[in-house]
């Protein structure tokens, strides 16, 4: 693997970047692996890399059935931020940001990880009352939060309708400074190169078709390209989930609906912070390129249709125009939608399974992508042990029978 | 854009619905007498289909009434509109 | 780029009504009927733009849409819109553009330096460097570079509206298949026609024909379909969404083309949401430019713009034209143009042999030809002088022959056509690839949509068309594919070497097509070229997905109306008119704009509220209550229903009788409480949150629709049919009693949580004994439109005792005062019954109800569940807010919070509610609060404190 920095970039520019190497391989299909990752994701490269990086397992093929990372990670408004209400996410998505914080260090690549901050804005009294609660829970985790004013948030956002003939007055709101955003697919590649490296195999253009279960263990997986046997699977295929556990005998309480993101014309800068809004169901934030990036919360409806339909694209950007009217004039330039897995509590499902030797990691809903490195080393670490990681003990498959929900409601109200 | 074939009031936009999810999951008769990962599965199992659906609608900003629908989750073709309570209707490839 | 001195004769512009305008500071003189693009390229204006990337000069390079360097900022101030297309913006008086993403000027950018660097700055360098010391350091820098316009920095003056039209046959395109379409259709019948065309004139290419029959059928076709009353012809209007079951969006410019005279009554922009039964789409097709070295520079353009710059605006582009073409369309072009009087010196063709009749023509009209030749290079920085070209092998694998040049003053390329099949494939139409033509035209449909015209590949003549991707021989570094992104072929090839073949991939590393021309001119070029460097066939590469918007929307058009007031609905209460005239403090309350307090002169919010409690606590206040839930339960089984919707007992409620009950979802979470009252056996009227009327309804006819469909029992929300203003005090009774009515309000006749109905002032009334304050209350209940005159009636007669109107923050505190619990603020989405201390009401009832089961799952049997208690501050003069959390013992994580907060004017110390870890079984215990850093002592006790015994309810 070619390192990459400025010196390689000028390097390879003297020789006119004709000698720049194939960022990983066209592994051929083995016969048999000692893991299989199904899904070429941020979650999936992710979990490669880490089982070859941490627990010495090369011997791994991530199967894709498209092109890697071309799914929610390939579609995503790339918002990174721990900034949640209880200890059980707080913990795993802390760990995630910090391994987001050393991430071009970790897979040297710059992943462009902006840490411009995120805000959430409360619209009445009772709203913010729910902010205080919600920011003095995270400051205790020892994550950063800070309480602002209104008119403090007016001097952070300058584009912020702060003015009388709002709908909703603006309450006050809390930060988390080192929230951010970064290059999604540039995530996915990183992941991908690295774990290339290590000897990890990537199959592009692969489908899995069944299971081999004997005795109620893996024991292969049949594809479009051939037949592997194997004792160990880990499913990252997000919207697919059921699609996929549904091959191994394994009903999930998942449902896949369309999440949809929309990007306006670049502009020059005029948002340096990400906000959100739970109540009115948007959130904001400025590409590096110059866009504006605009989110809401999914189309109600199960859709595996990747696209999103008119209504819910109305009511964001009207929240978006009510919130932000400078940006009335501006011209929505492109649309897209992705296909998320939402559990009953809205919180990750990442877990054994009834079958021995089958790891799922699904229900991230709108917000896998925050996700990704701590999902890639908990289901690492989980497929290596044959026990879940510490930090998904709360997030196992069977903790509905028991109650034990961890419903985010507030925190996952809109998708980032 | 979906549009609905209300049962009661002609076809109408999405956006007048609200989805109810899966129909046709009945509440044990007695819930106390079912266990703990039974009455789990009332609450949470909900089965999520690539293709034909059987789901619940409300036409809540019109008639408020609940109906049951067919629908196709990839291309969101609507296959057929029944009242709730009346069974599901058998989707061949091309229409009921 | 050549001045025009004088417009050709036939120009579609109005030649004795001259336009003022300016660009980037300069005054230019333009017609009536030109875009802010042409009026530039009259007054020989060669630079307009300047790339994304590495700031390239850059010229008008098309005529419509598919324009991908004229964008400039138009207006400036409140009117502005970045990003503006110039071949798109009409011209009208006074209009004022500027350059873009250009310092100073577009003409001399300090940026341009940019392009030194170019092979520093590849596809994707930015993942590659930019890491040390960290991307930190970099990001501001990137940020300020990137970006094109400026966003506006004050909110929009115009406004927005949204329509929706059904139509039996929707045709998008008013040029010649979609003319011809509605023709057909309206002779064979009387179906509703609405032809939709995104030009300000209707005609499509038509308009840039040079040749009479065309004008003549047009002018003839418009004036009869105009006169049909079952046609609708908009121009203006660009379909940009299909979406499912045939149901489609359009952006209508209403105001645009008077810029900033447009009149304010006026909507700039209408969204309009189009039903249509069937879909015919004439959408045309884009014309491709040819890849190759340097084809980036001011005066080289597409054929099919220049012909029409000439014949619809009348302009001399060129005194010296060449053409570079592999089809045979542009042909067509040049001869016109020598028709026209413009002298096209060279047709350079990269087919080694074309149609017979053309090449003579060419001849005879005194045009060389180039056949079997691509062009290696052009020159001129800030417009094409001159291009060399080479011979091309047989095959056009590789070049041959020396180099030779030819001068020129415009260059007229075209690489072929790309139908404009964006819409059909957003409606889930499949594609297939033509190769003779090189594109990809409709095949399958899977909604009522047929496709004609180019859009559907149908070309008037044939193309004969062989492709040339892009030069062979040459370096890849300079041949552009996204001028925009400044995407050239070595950067497709650089994502190759990288493995990066996958469409999708390279789009996303190299971002073709990605800009804001949405990859029109650039998407199948790319796509070709990665075909080629990897040795497939295009079909095989496939295509990116298309998805709305197909031209670039603006976005307030999609929020419409439905902006501040409007943005939700609002409700005002019955007495609003009172409440304004008290100078009550407003706040949006679960919609409805409710008092929170009425501050006198000189007082702030605390010295209000703690006034209006004691006021109330002493003698009378009056409260508007109107936004209480109320619904009616009628029915035999409405008992039956109203049990198991309730976690207490209901079968045993008296008529007359009012009980306070609990409501759960299924999940066991407490959803809402409220007071339920028997009106008669079959007869409820059940109160619910402020608020929460219309869920809680919902909930109910849930379970009557779907699950117990055999219980005979109806449920009519009637919130908004009663105003109900709360009258509540030790006086309250006195007051009540001035006024005339015919209910016996007597203490021993109507005690606490009783209902009675009668007359009041001569209207119908409905009165509760409910009380949220902890002293004697009567909710008074009359028909909505009642609700001011009872306002003004229990003012007057509560003068004597002081009345005194409070607001819902004086209610929360009187509220947590008595320890009484809100829905919502002192519980959580995980608070059970159990936590709210009711495990021994639910004991003592037999049946089933809505959410039991999950009571009794693990997780509602443990002993640390978050449970309802007091939390007393033992510092009695400190105060704490809503949202502090309560410590564990080792201080180090939260064990519950502070749910309700207030200073109690009454106790004179702060009183709270909280959800504490246990709490039941910790009462006295002292325990530790932390918000914002600051750590208080305090005590967990029963909620409360104010008349525990409740002896005052009893009054």
């Amino acid at each position: 693997m070619e390192k990459y920095s400025a010196f390689s970039l000028l390097k390879n520019t003297l020789t006119g970047h004709k000698h720049w190497p194939k960022s990983w391989r066209n592994a051929e299909l083995k016969s048999a692996y000692d893991v299989v990752i199904i899904g070429g994701g941020g979650h999936g490269l992710a979990t490669a890399y880490n089982l070859a990086k941490n627990h010495g397992i090369t011997n791994v093929a991530v199967l894709e059935k498209g092109w890697i990372g071309g799914g929610n990670t390939g579609r995503n408004t790339a918002v990174s931020r721990s900034n949640y209400f209880y200890p059980e996410s707080t913990r795993f998505y802390e760990h995630s940001l910090k391994l987001y914080e050393q991430m071009n260090d970790e897979l040297n690549y710059n992943v462009m990880f902006s840490q411009v901050g995120i805000i959430n804005l409360a619209l009445d009294r009772h709203e913010m009352d729910i902010f205080r609660r919600w920011s003095t829970s995270i400051q205790l985790q020892g994550v950063d939060s800070e309480l602002l004013t209104p008119e403090q948030i007016a001097e952070e956002v300058s584009i912020l309708n702060m003015g009388a003939k709002t709908r909703y007055k603006i309450h006050g709101g809390f930060i988390q400074r080192r929230g951010g955003v970064s290059r999604h697919d540039a995530v996915a590649w990183a992941y991908a190169r690295a774990a290339d490296n290590l000897g990890v195999d990537i199959i592009q253009n692969c489908e899995v078709t069944g299971f081999d279960i004997v005795d109620g263990g893996i024991r292969g997986v049949k594809t479009s390209l051939g037949k592997i046997r194997t004792d160990k699977v880990g499913m990252t295929v997000a919207g697919h989930s059921s699609v996929v556990a549904a091959m191994a005998g394994i009903d999930l309480p998942i449902i896949s609906m369309c999440l949809q993101a929309m990007v306006s014309e670049p502009v020059k800068p005029c948002l340096n912070r990400i906000v959100m809004s739970p109540k009115v169901g948007c959130y904001l934030s400025q590409s590096d390129r110059g866009e504006m990036v605009i989110g809401g919360g999914a189309d109600s409806y199960t859709s595996y249709g990747q696209r999103g339909n008119l209504p819910t694209t109305e009511s964001v950007l009207g929240a978006v125009t009510e919130l932000f009217p400078t940006l009335s004039r501006m011209k929505l330039m492109r649309q897209w939608g992705g296909i998320v897995d939402i559990a009953p509590d809205a919180s990750p499902i990442v877990s054994k399974t009834p079958v021995t030797g089958f790891y799922i990691s699904t229900g991230w809903g709108t917000g896998g992508y925050k996700a990704i490195p701590a999902g890639g080393d908990t289901l690492a670490y989980t497929i290596a042990n044959d026990k879940p990681h510490p930090l998904v003990e709360p997030f196992s498959l069977d903790r509905f029978a028991k109650g034990r929900l961890v419903d985010e409601g507030a925190a996952a109200g809109v998708a980032h | 854009m979906l549009k609905i074939n209300c049962p009661f009031c002609g076809p109408r936009t999405e956006d007048e619905f609200t989805c109810g999810g899966q129909s046709h999951i009945a509440r044990p008769v007695t819930p106390a007498e079912v266990s703990d990962q039974q009455w789990a599965d009332y609450l949470y199992q909900r089965i999520n289909p690539k293709g034909v659906h059987y789901e619940r609608w409300r036409h809540t900003f019109g008639c408020r009434q609940w109906f049951n629908v067919a629908r196709d989750t990839v291309s969101h073709e609507i296959y057929a509109v029944y009242q709730m309570g009346e069974p599901k209707p058998s989707i061949t490839e091309k229409g009921v | 780029m050549k001045r025009t001195v004088k417009r050709h004769e036939h120009a579609r512009i109005n030649a004795d009504d001259p336009i003022h305008f300016s660009f980037d500071g300069k005054r230019y003189r333009g017609y009536e009927g030109d875009t802010l693009a042409s009026a530039l390229l009259a007054n020989g204006v060669a630079v307009v733009g300047r790339s994304f990337k590495i700031h390239r000069p850059r010229g008008v390079f098309a005529a419509g849409k598919e324009e991908v360097n004229a964008f400039v900022q138009l207006e400036e101030g409140p009117y502005t819109e970045p990003n503006a297309r110039a071949t798109l913006v009409p011209l009208y008086a006074d209009l004022k553009a500027t350059g873009q993403n250009a310092w100073p000027s577009v003409r001399f950018d300090g940026l341009a330096m940019l392009g030194l660097f170019k092979r520093v700055l590849p596809a994707s360098f930015y993942y590659k460097t930019f890491k040390w010391p960290s991307w930190h350091t970099w990001e501001g820098l990137v940020r300020r570079i990137a970006g094109l316009g400026k966003a506006p920095s004050q909110p929009d003056p115009q406004t927005y509206q949204k329509q929706t039209v059904h139509t039996d046959i929707l045709i998008v395109g008013a040029g010649r298949a979609g003319l011809m379409a509605a023709l057909e259709i309206v002779r064979e019948g009387h179906q509703r026609v609405l032809v939709l065309d995104e030009q300000e004139k209707f005609g499509g290419s038509l308009l840039a024909s040079a040749e009479q029959a065309d004008r003549a059928w047009l002018k003839r076709v418009l004036a009869d379909l105009a006169g049909r009353d079952n046609v609708t012809l908009m121009s203006r209007t660009t379909v940009n969404g299909y979406y499912d079951h045939n149901v489609l969006a359009a952006l209508e410019r209403v105001g645009n083309h008077l810029g900033t005279q447009a009149e304010q009554s006026q909507p700039r922009e209408r969204f309009w949401r189009i039903h249509a039964g069937q879909v015919i789409l004439a959408t045309g097709a884009h014309e491709r430019p040819l890849v190759f070295p340097n084809n980036d520079r001011p005066g080289i353009m597409l054929a099919s713009a220049i012909r029409e710059y000439t014949h619809r605006y009348g302009l001399t582009l060129g005194d010296n034209v060449v053409f570079y073409a592999n089809n045979d369309s542009a042909w067509d072009v040049a001869l016109e143009l020598v028709t026209a009087g413009i002298k096209v010196t060279a047709i350079v063709d990269v087919r080694s042999t074309v149609v017979a009749k053309l090449q003579r023509r060419a001849t005879l009209a005194g045009i060389e030809l180039k056949l079997g030749y691509a062009v290696v290079d052009t020159r001129g920085r800030s417009g094409i002088k001159k291009l060399l070209l080479r011979k091309l092998t047989a095959d056009r694998d590789h070049l041959t022959g020396p180099k030779e040049s030819l001068s020129c003053d415009l260059l007229a390329i075209s690489g072929g056509w790309t139908p404009a099949i964006h819409l059909y494939s957003q409606s889930g139409g499949k594609l297939i690839f033509r190769d003779a033509d090189t594109c990809f035209v409709p095949d399958v449909a899977s909604q009522a949509v047929t496709v004609v015209g180019r859009a559907n590949g149908e070309f008037s003549q044939p193309l004969n068309l062989q492709a040339l991707w892009s030069t062979p021989d040459v370096s890849s570094e300079y041949q552009w594919i996204d001028f925009q992104y400044d995407v050239t072929v070595s950067d497709i090839q650089l994502a190759v070497r990288e493995n990066f073949i996958s469409v999708e991939h390279v789009k996303r590393y190299t971002t073709n097509g990605m800009s804001i021309d949405q990859g029109k001119t650039s998407n199948v070029n790319g796509l070709a070229i990665l075909a080629q460097e990897t040795e497939r066939q295009i079909p095989e590469v496939g295509t990116t997905r298309f998805r709305p918007p197909y031209h670039p929307t603006t976005i307030g058009a999609y929020a419409g109306r439905e902006l501040g007031p409007l943005y939700t609905p609002g409700f005002q209460l019955p007495a609003h008119v009172c409440h304004v005239a008290l100078d009550a403090q407003f706040e949006d309350y679960g919609g409805w704009q409710r008092p929170e307090y009425y501050p006198r002169p000189g007082e702030d919010e605390h010295q209000a509220i703690a006034r209006e409690v004691l006021a109330v606590r002493n003698s009378v206040g009056l409260l508007d209550y109107s936004p209480l839930g109320k619904l009616e339960v009628h029915g035999p089984d409405a008992r039956e229903f109203l049990n198991r919707m309730y976690a207490n007992n209901m079968v045993t409620l008296k008529v007359g009788g009012a009980r306070y009950g609990l409501m759960l979802n299924e999940k066991g979470i407490v959803i809402d409480d409220g007071v339920l009252v028997c009106l008669a056996e079959d007869h409820f009227l059940m109160h619910t949150t402020s608020g929460g009327a219309g869920t809680i309804h919902q909930v109910l006819e849930e379970w009557l629709q779907c699950e117990w469909m055999q219980l005979e029992v109806l449920v009519t929300n009637v919130t908004t049919q009663w105003a109900t203003l709360t009258l509540s005090g030790p006086n309250a009774r006195q007051v009540l009693e001035k006024l005339d009515g015919d209910i016996d309000l007597a203490h021993d006749s109507f005690s606490h949580m009783q209902y009675r109905e009668g007359t009041l002032c001569g209207v119908p009334a409905r009165l509760l004994r409910a009380s949220f304050t902890g002293e004697v209350s009567f909710e008074v209940s009359v028909p909505a439109r009642h609700g001011q005159a009872l306002w003004e009636e229990l003012m007057t007669a509560g003068k004597n005792y002081g009345i005194t109107p409070f607001g819902l923050e004086s209610l929360m505190v009187m509220r947590t005062e008595k320890g009484y619990l809100h829905v919502g603020a002192d519980t959580d989405g995980n608070t059970m019954p159990q936590d709210l201390g009711w495990a021994g009401v639910i004991a003592k009832k037999p049946a089933d109800f809505v959410g039991r089961r999950s009571l009794s799952i693990e997780v509602g049997q443990d002993e640390q569940r978050l449970q309802l208690t007091g939390i007393e501050l033992l510092d009695s003069s400190a105060d704490i807010l809503a949202g502090a959390h309560v410590l564990s013992a080792n201080g180090d994580s939260s064990t519950g919070y502070v749910t309700s907060a207030y200073h109690s004017p009454t106790l004179g110390r702060t009183v709270a509610l909280g959800i504490v870890a246990g709490a039941h079984a910790r009462q006295d215990e002292e325990v530790t609060l932390f918000y914002n850093g600051n750590r208080q002592a305090a005590r967990l006790v029963k909620p409360g404190g104010y008349d525990p015994e409740g002896e005052r309810l009893n009054g």
